[in-house]
């Protein structure tokens, strides 16, 4: 008999029930008010008080409003179908609801049972298997997709049939598996697992170490991120943080994109609905939208179930994972899932922490992040979750409880910075604050020696260094004035500035200069320095200015080209010309 | 407020506070209205059998044995094409002495518009301010406020950017408005013979301040009904969202809420998206587009008023009074239309983007430049030509009593460029040098 229980208090969406028998924490129940059920989630339980939190209005909610409990925790359910849909924070499949308006209480099937999925058996009659194990395989929008053994299943099974290839819709019965006590299982082609527990059927989790490419190239060539790796992305409101994302999320080499939209704007998540189905993936040539998942639960949208779409997404990314896949997790904002918890938390009159947050939020972020990272699977394969979050700081401030934690639980640090928004320099990552730990990785470094160039990570690390000393000199220019320092300062700023404008500045909404592929960051890079390592003579700093100034308008106008093209290679020996006009003889570059 | 009959009267109110009062009563669903003493109120919460009861018009002079009766609903408005041309109150009744509004009953503050049933918005709004237009261009079903200190004329603005504006209906929500505020739009929206597409819910400074709490729903519900039933394009003007925040923090406190930053509700930012994100392009062709008015304090965007609507509106928009030319303008760097790339180039001229980005970049040249001088140092010769280039577009382009064409706002801005600069020395793709560079 599954518990019940009644209303016995409500302030906005928490409501306390007292329950007819047992319930337990996390478990999902239903406030029944005019014939709507409501969906709740129990988040505290005290004597004979449960309070739960509700994923909808609670408006018209009456003491003694009945309640049913579920007997189960927020889950998800895990199957073809994932990729494309575009779902709330609970995974109800938005585009299934035919309202203009979200009804109350209408919650819809995350995948489609009634589709027939082409499917191929991996395994046969008598082979071992074990939860995770790969038993068969659709085509899911052209991509293969494994049919696993139900991550919930302890121990090890023997498959007794299987079905042949053919048609199946994933409620059908595709195998059989019995266990040690020959207790029969029978599997389908989908799953349910409970969101906030994370899915661990992987042998080992080693530090990740592949560069991950963006095409972004201020964080490729300057602070990587790499598969299963972590970062955020901290910065004042209309700094970039989610054109800096979106960006990521249309070139980022991988399989599989989950894109939670958690509290922010409708019209952003539209744009990505627009864009995507149009936008080619250009590794595979197909639409971006295949490769995608969307979990859209806006600022507008119930705010529990905000806070339920970020582990909604992680789940469904953690499924993509343990198919050997390389899965890219993007959340903006997660401070708007921290806010959903204080919401939350202050309802319950719980002791607040910092800025009135709940006193865990540390180890609730901190666990989130480690649900990301790279795997090799019980099969030897590999796969990977890389998490980008973007924090949004109360006032811009980085000394606020959600950025300090997230930056223990992260390892790559995008700090966008208001001056460099304000000046148009996009994206506003700046580089001086920001960092990525992966640098440090020896495995890092031996994988771009291979992949881009011996030498890499010391042109990185050069690069870095002028952008540093470019920066102090600026100041002491701005201290002492233009003619109180030598010329030569005036040179090492711009150098600099080049390295600014035509590496780190790129322009999100151009065509060619949105993504850059690692081999040309790389041509760039060494172009770039080599001009930086140049030694040119001036008489004085006036000339300086406008010089430097013809150089970067020119690399910008390279930037806009497609790479090597003749309008490309034009733009260079434009700017070779330049460059001899004022280089010291023994550095000169060659004009062929 | 009408009870029927049938209503069960209370009339033993066990506590009470200044926004709100509590009694033992049964039956009550939760966001209900209630009427206490003559008073407006609404249910914010229930434990057992006490209802706490939020009362907008304050619970001055309220007694322990006022009459309490709940009246079964939460707040709702009528709804139909007589709402055109009349003034309401913030409970939605009429202020300009005509009749009640007759039409479908709904509640306001509905639900949300399904992200999917959503449409891009693409449709450029023309102010004719190019510090508008040219640098931060509006787009239907966007949201942006004017972030602006109490003494900049942002309702002169605001009343101006509406007319011209071309939209089927415009609904003003004001919060908090002086009475001579009030008029001023009354005024300009009769002299410009507008009236009949006009729809006005106002809270004045005379009214209580926690009524204000109605006035965006209100305005909204309206709006949704012009946008869904009647695909309509509307533009809804909020003002002053400042005033707004402040009536929430009010309530909350009395609530006993803890307070979080500048002593706001922990829930600020979820209150105001709910508004904001009414905001909405329908693919049939109704839309709303909201442009509020937040009133900074001293300038201070870090105040959490402030801060937590630029983290949920589409850009803001800065007012500043630009001692150089002796004129407000429209401050190109911290002002942002975050929709603008939906139309800008697209829309408008291909040119568009890169000239906005241009000048700014010169007007930022200039502000370092500036910075020099008041530091003492020499300027160079570039310096000074920004500077110089820094007082023409001030002039003919930030200005807000600029009222021209996007084409000829570019067309401008060229021949700034050209007056003060070589090409090189502007950054713009070379193709669009090489067609509009003034010969
Ligand atoms: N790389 C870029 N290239 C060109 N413009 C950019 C770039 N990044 C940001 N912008 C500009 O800045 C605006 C704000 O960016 P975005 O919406 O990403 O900010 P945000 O940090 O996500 O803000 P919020 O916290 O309010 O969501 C964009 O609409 C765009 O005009
Ligand atoms: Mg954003």
């Amino acid at each position: 008999m599954s518990t019940k229980g009644k209303v016995k208090g409500i302030i906005a969406n928490l409501v306390v029930v007292e329950a007819d028998g047992p319930v337990s924490q996390n478990e999902i129940c239903f406030i029944i008010t005019g014939g709507t059920k409501l969906m709740a989630e129990v988040i505290k339980i005290s004597g004979i008080s449960t309070y739960v939190q509700v994923f909808e209005s609670t408006r018209g909610v009456k003491i003694d409003s009945d309640v049913e409990f579920a007997g189960h925790l927020l889950e998800v359910t895990l199957g073809p179908g994932l990729l494309s849909k575009n779902y709330d924070g609970l995974q109800n499949d938005l585009d299934k609801m035919k309202d203009v308006f979200l009804k109350r209480g209408e919650y819809t099937h995350p995948l489609d049972p009634g589709k027939k999925w082409s499917f191929k058996p991996l395994v046969r009659p008598g082979d071992k298997v074990e939860a995770a194990s790969w038993i068969g395989e659709v085509q899911e929008n052209a991509m293969p997709h494994k049919i696993m053994i139900p991550f919930s299943l302890k121990g090890n099974f023997t498959i007794k049939n299987i079905v042949e290839a053919g048609d199946y819709t994933i409620e059908d019965t595709i195998a059989t598996i019995v266990d040690n006590e020959s207790k029969e299982i029978k599997i389908s082609m989908s799953q349910k697992w409970p969101v906030k527990v994370p899915i661990t059927n992987f042998k080992e989790k080693p530090r990740p170490f592949r560069l991950l490419e963006t095409g972004v190239r201020t964080m490729d060539t300057l602070n990587p991120i790499v598969e299963g790796g972590t970062g955020f992305i901290p910065g004042p409101f209309g700094a970039g943080k989610t054109v800096l994302q979106h960006a990521i999320s249309k070139q980022a080499e991988a399989d599989i994109v989950i894109v939670a939209a958690c509290g922010e704007r409708a019209n952003e998540v539209v744009e990505i609905f627009t864009e995507f189905p149009e936008l080619e993936d250009v590794r595979t040539g197909r639409k971006l939208m295949e490769r995608t998942t969307i979990i859209a639960n806006t600022s507008n949208m119930p705010v529990a179930a905000r806070e339920a779409s970020v582990y909604t997404a992680m789940t469904i990314a953690e499924y993509y994972r343990s198919m050997g896949l390389k899965v890219l997790m993007l959340a903006d904002s997660t401070s708007r899932w921290a806010q959903a918890l204080r919401e939350m938390s202050n309802r319950l009159e719980e002791l607040p922490g910092p800025d009135a947050f709940p006193m865990d939020l540390p180890a609730v972020i901190s666990s989130f992040y480690a649900r990301a990272g790279f795997v090799y699977l019980n099969n030897g394969e590999t796969g990977s979750i890389t998490f980008l979050g973007t924090v949004s700081p109360a006032g811009g401030n980085l000394k606020e409880p959600v950025t300090e934690s997230t930056k223990k639980a992260a390892r790559c640090f995008y700090a966008l910075a208001q001056q460099r928004a304000d000046s148009k320099r996009y994206p506003a990552v700046d580089p001086i604050d920001s960092y990525s730990k992966y640098l440090e990785y020896p495995e890092f470094t031996e994988f771009v020696s291979n992949i881009i160039s011996e030498n890499w990570i010391d042109l990185v690390n050069e690069a870095k260094t002028i952008l540093q000393r470019g920066k102090e000199v600026y100041e002491q220019i701005n201290i002492l004035g233009d003619d109180g320092v030598p010329v030569d300062y005036h040179i090492t700023y711009w150098k600099s500035e080049i390295i600014d404008f035509v590496i780190l500045q790129q322009d999100a909404f151009d065509k060619i200069d949105q993504s850059t592929p690692i081999e040309r960051q790389q041509y760039m890079l060494e172009h770039v320095l080599n001009i930086c390592n140049s030694e040119f003579s001036f008489d004085s700093f006036t000339e300086v200015d406008s010089y430097f100034k013809r150089i970067i308008n020119t690399y910008k106008q390279m930037n806009y080209s497609d790479f090597k093209s003749e309008k490309f290679n034009k733009f260079e020996k434009e700017l070779q010309n330049i460059v001899n006009e004022r280089v010291v003889a023994e550095t000169q570059i060659s004009v062929e | 407020m009408d009870t029927k009959a049938f209503q069960k009267i209370y009339t033993k109110i066990t506590q009470i506070t200044k926004a709100t009062c509590s009694l033992r009563a049964s039956g009550i669903g939760y966001d209900e209205l209630a009427v206490v003493n003559g008073k407006l109120a609404q249910v914010v919460k229930i434990i057992r059998d006490t209802v706490t009861l939020q009362v907008f018009g304050g619970t001055e002079g309220i007694p322990t044995n006022a009459e309490v009766t709940f009246l079964g609903k939460s707040p709702t408005i009528k709804v139909s094409e007589d709402l055109a041309g009349r003034f309401f109150n913030a409970y939605g009744e009429p202020i300009d002495g005509g009749p009640a509004i007759e039409g479908e009953e709904r509640e306001i503050g509905g639900p949300s518009v399904n992200p999917v049933r959503r449409k891009q918005p693409s449709e450029l709004i023309a102010t004719g301010i190019a510090g508008i237009d040219l640098n931060n261009t509006l787009v239907s079903g966007q949201k942006i406020p004017f972030f602006a200190d109490p003494d900049q004329p942002f309702n002169q603005v605001m009343a101006m950017v509406a007319l011209r504006a071309k939209t089927d209906k415009i609904i003003l929500g004001g919060m908090g408005l002086t009475n001579d505020d009030y008029l001023f739009y009354k005024n300009v929206f009769d002299n410009a013979g507008t009236l009949d597409r006009i729809i006005s819910f106002v809270n004045t400074t005379d009214n209580p301040p926690v009524e204000r709490l109605l006035v965006p729903d209100m305005a909204l519900t309206a709006a949704e009904y012009f946008a869904v039933d009647k695909n309509e394009t509307v533009l809804v003007l909020l003002t002053d969202m400042t005033l707004y925040a402040d009536a929430l923090s009010i309530v909350s406190n009395r609530m006993d809420q803890i307070p979080s930053k500048d002593s706001m509700p922990g829930s600020l930012y979820s209150d105001l998206a709910k508004i904001y994100e009414k905001a909405v392009q329908f693919p049939e062709g109704g839309s709303i587009t909201i442009i509020a008015v937040t009133t900074l304090s001293g300038g201070d965007i870090t105040h959490a008023i402030p801060d937590n609507t630029g983290y949920i509106t589409e850009g803001q928009l800065f007012l500043r009074r630009d001692s150089d030319i002796g004129k407000v303008i429209v401050d190109p760097f911290r002002s942002l239309s975050r929709l603008k790339q939906l139309v800008i180039g697209k829309k408008t001229r291909e040119d568009h983007p890169q000239v906005m980005n241009a000048a700014v970049r010169l007007y930022a040249d200039a502000a370092n430049a500036k910075t020099k001088l008041e530091n003492g140092f020499d300027l160079t010769d570039y310096d000074q030509r920004s500077l110089d280039f820094a007082k023409d577009y001030s002039n003919k382009l930030l200005a807000i009593d600029v009222n021209i064409d996007i084409d000829e706002m570019l067309t401008t801005g060229w021949s700034l460029f050209n007056k003060h600069f070589k090409p090189e020395e502007v950054g713009i793709k070379q193709d669009l040098v090489d067609k509009y560079w003034p010969k």
